[in-house]
């Protein structure tokens, strides 16, 4: 502290050196990068473009219902087109969009860390990536997969195509996952700012502590499913197949208990995201700092219990079913936990509805409906109507899609100027936002009354009766990208103007706006020390040992 | 808002082997175990899987796995035991050594890790040598002829993918460990600098551990 400098965070902090974008330049130096923010970005635009992929087809399942029976394709591409929706979205898009790409960009900033604790391995998480999504994308020119994203056997190890191919490419991301998590985690504990104790931490470090927990201990669960899945299509062992003495219902068990905690592998970083965009906008300190950062990890852990509620009518005890029902429940708490929290903080708050914000709102609404829907599918009754229609879609799509989604776009438009050092055009970017929120909701309200009244889904046919309902998904469907399309032309817009210009465009109080934009190659110039909690917005900031003190 | 941050710039350390990222020995070897112990754990949840899938097969067919685990050879088996737990010991040895700066030390005992290492993986060879000259093979290459109880390839299905997936663990180990001895010879490891040594220890004797739960489960049934 003796040769402490002091930096202005209203005013520009001199550049001193070039900025981590052009620092060294060149194609090559991005590529073989350790930096924390470039992967960062790679990892933004690899998703980015998957999303596009990924939401192309969802276009055209959308299309091929416009009307019953055969629209634009066949029953047979429909099936592949859904599965290839599925699999590109939830592990090409979903799971690393939020963690990899923003986590990995803003959470050292946040921490006033250098890097991430182990840069190398985050290089070869990104090209895990890249190699899966090529492994993925090859099965187009294998026949396809028509399995579905569950895989779920015996089908799945019956069925001809390129299904051993994607299964080993789900294996491959799933250590993509594994080593971004082992980082995230052993950044939290070794690299933060001296004197940032646990509870100083921005929320956002604690939501993606969270998530890399359940990375590591969820994930090598998937990558032996998968590979006994594998061995199961080569060899025949028999651990799935009932004709050979093996149990296909426990492919169900092992797949589960990977793939639950995974959505919320999917949901917490989200949140996370909105426990820094809410206060920010709020002007006022986060309420309930510790119940957020315990629900974190509360979510993370009983995430873990509550795999079989998928499995409500696949063969189970009813005392199992009624366990994992009361789980289910059980896990809704510290969700609410968390919405009244937001509410909370924006109560009585000087809030400014810029894009970040309106994005965050949205979420707030998107999530609630997809939480308190989910109620419905816990409940061992209602699921047994419920159980295989659209309304598990709806629900599905409102909690991960739309969440997740929405939380990206609000991280992604409040650490925008971080990351390029530019403002877009705050006007288009509200626009952009309210489109996409009517589009979201115009496709997948009618899909919650579609299955209500008996909608199968994965169903390539359907009834007359349904067919209104389907109609007005699939206008749904093209407002929904018309709004993402213009989101995604506002901010790539804003790349033709000079760059430097914005360090704090929204008054920030967490440590990555007191450097500046975009942020020099080693982030800081020194080791910055944080003088007061991460949303301290009161007019004279309360000195962190102090605070600490008075509890 | 100045009064927001304040930034120092410390004193670095002289190691050649601190990561710019980090401020100190210290914290670079604390931030690579946390990883290390990070990683142990998943690779216990990826055995995991295996052993809770032996286990339900097993209780759905307890009377072939039974039968079947007779077909291994207890002897061989014993002395694989043995030969990794001295070989856990020679590790130890191998990481005390490098934190006391004794390099000649240090490089005897990474070589007799590795020579303990080989002989584990010959042994495994004579035995699925022996498996494969019966035709006691996983799923559908399973051809063994006079079964009295139907389902035993099962058996064998999980035996290859547990003990073939701990051993590309034991052969990962050997290269970390051939690693090691390269920078050993070079003399990179002191009492200021032992990292590698502690962690590739530490997943030596995760290698280790696995075979201890192998062993009962698979040779001694009864």
């Amino acid at each position: 502290m003796a040769d402490a400098l002091s930096t202005t965070a209203t005013g520009h902090t001199a550049h001193l050196h070039g900025d981590y974008l052009d620092d060294p330049p060149g194609l090559r130096s991005w590529l073989t990068t350790v930096d924390h923010k470039r992967i960062g970005l790679m990892y933004l635009w690899s998703v980015t473009f998957f999303l596009i992929v990924g939401g192309l087809f969802a276009m055209l399942i959308r299309l091929e219902h416009l009307t019953p029976g055969r629209t634009i394709m066949d029953a047979e591409t429909y099936n592949r087109v859904f599965t290839l929706h599925g699999i590109i979205m939830v592990f090409l898009v979903i799971i690393p969009a939020i963690p990899a790409a923003l986590g990995n960009f803003a959470m050292p900033l946040l921490l006033g860390a250098r890097d991430v604790a182990f840069p190398r391995l985050n290089l070869l998480s990104l090209y895990l990536y890249w190699t899966g999504a090529l492994m993925a994308l090859s099965t187009l020119f294998m026949g396809g997969v028509d399995t579905g994203w569950t895989f779920y056997t015996p089908y799945s190890t019956t069925t001809g195509g390129g299904v051993t191919m994607i299964v080993l490419a789900a294996f491959v991301l799933g250590f993509s996952s594994i080593f971004t998590g082992v980082n995230f985690i052993a950044t939290v504990h070794k690299l933060r700012a001296p004197g940032m104790g646990w509870f100083d931490m921005p929320l956002f470090c604690w939501g993606i502590y969270a998530t890399a927990l359940i990375q590591i201990l969820a994930t090598p669960v998937l990558g032996i499913t998968l590979l006994l899945l594998v061995m199961e299509r080569v060899l025949h062992i028999g651990i799935f197949d009932p004709q050979l003495g093996g149990d296909p219902v426990l492919f169900q068990h092992f797949f589960w208990f990977y793939s639950h905690p995974a959505v919320y592998i999917m949901i917490l970083p989200a949140m996370a995201v909105i426990s820094e965009v809410i206060p920010t906008f709020s002007h006022k300190t986060i309420f309930g700092y510790k119940a957020i950062a315990f629900s974190s990890v509360a979510i993370a852990l009983l995430g873990f219990l509550v795999w079989a509620h998928h499995m409500f009518v696949a063969g189970m005890s009813i005392y199992a079913g009624a366990i994992f029902s009361f789980l289910t429940f059980f896990i809704a708490i510290p969700s609410a936990i968390k919405v009244f929290n937001w509410i909370a903080t924006m109560w009585q708050g000087s809030i400014e509805l810029r894009a970040p914000m309106l994005y965050a709102i949205s979420f707030i609404l998107l999530f609630t409906i997809g939480g308190l829907t989910g109620l419905f599918l816990a409940s061992l009754a209602t699921d047994v109507h419920l159980h295989d229609t659209y309304f598990v879609v709806a629900h599905f799509h409102f909690v991960m899609a739309s969440s997740n989604l929405f939380a990206l776009l609000a991280g992604l438009h409040y650490w925008w100027p971080k990351m390029y050092g530019r403002m877009y055009n705050e006007t288009l970017a509200a626009v952009g936002c309210v489109l996409t929120f009517i589009g979201f909701n115009a496709t997948f309200i009618p899909q919650f009354v579609l299955g209500s009244r008996g909608m199968p889904r994965r169903y390539f046919n359907y009834l007359p009766q349904f067919q209104a309902l389907h109609v007005a998904s699939t206008i749904g469907s093209w407002i929904l990208a018309a709004g993402l399309f213009l989101a995604l032309a506002t901010l790539l817009a804003s790349l033709r103007r000079p760059k430097g210009m914005v360090d704090n465009p929204w008054g920030g109080k967490t440590l990555e706006w007191m450097t500046s934009s975009p942020p020099p190659t080693y982030n800081f110039e020194g080791q910055p020390l944080p003088q007061h909690g991460p949303y301290d917005y009161r007019p004279v900031p309360v000195p962190l040992g102090v605070e600490r003190h008075q509890g | 808002m100045s009064e927001a941050i304040t930034t120092v710039h410390a004193e670095p350390e002289h190691s050649p082997f601190l990561q710019h990222h980090f401020q100190g020995m210290g914290q670079q070897f604390d931030a690579s175990k946390i990883g290390m112990w990070l990683f142990l754990v998943t690779e216990v949840l990826l055995f995991g899987g295996l052993f809770v899938g032996y286990a339900i097969m097993h209780a759905k067919h307890p009377e072939a796995f039974m039968q079947a685990h007779h077909h291994l050879s207890r002897p061989l088996g014993t002395l694989n035991t043995v030969v990794l737990l001295v070989s856990s010991f020679t590790m130890v040895m191998a990481v005390w050594s490098a934190q006391t700066s004794k390099r000649k030390l240090l490089i005897l005992f990474l070589s007799l890790t590795l020579l303990l290492a080989c002989v584990f993986l010959v042994v495994k060879g004579f035995e699925y040598n022996h498996k494969f000259a019966e035709g006691l093979l996983p799923g559908k290459f399973y051809t063994h002829q006079g079964d009295t109880i139907p389902g035993q390839f099962m058996f064998f299905s999980f035996y290859f993918m547990m003990t073939g997936l701990h051993g590309i663990h034991v052969l990962a180990g050997m290269g970390a460990i051939s690693w090691l001895l390269r920078r050993a010879l070079r003399g990179d490891f002191s009492s200021v600098y032992y990292g590698p040594v502690d962690l590739v220890g530490l997943y030596w004797h995760l290698v280790d551990m696995i075979w201890i739960y192998l062993f009962p489960l698979m040779y001694l049934i009864s």
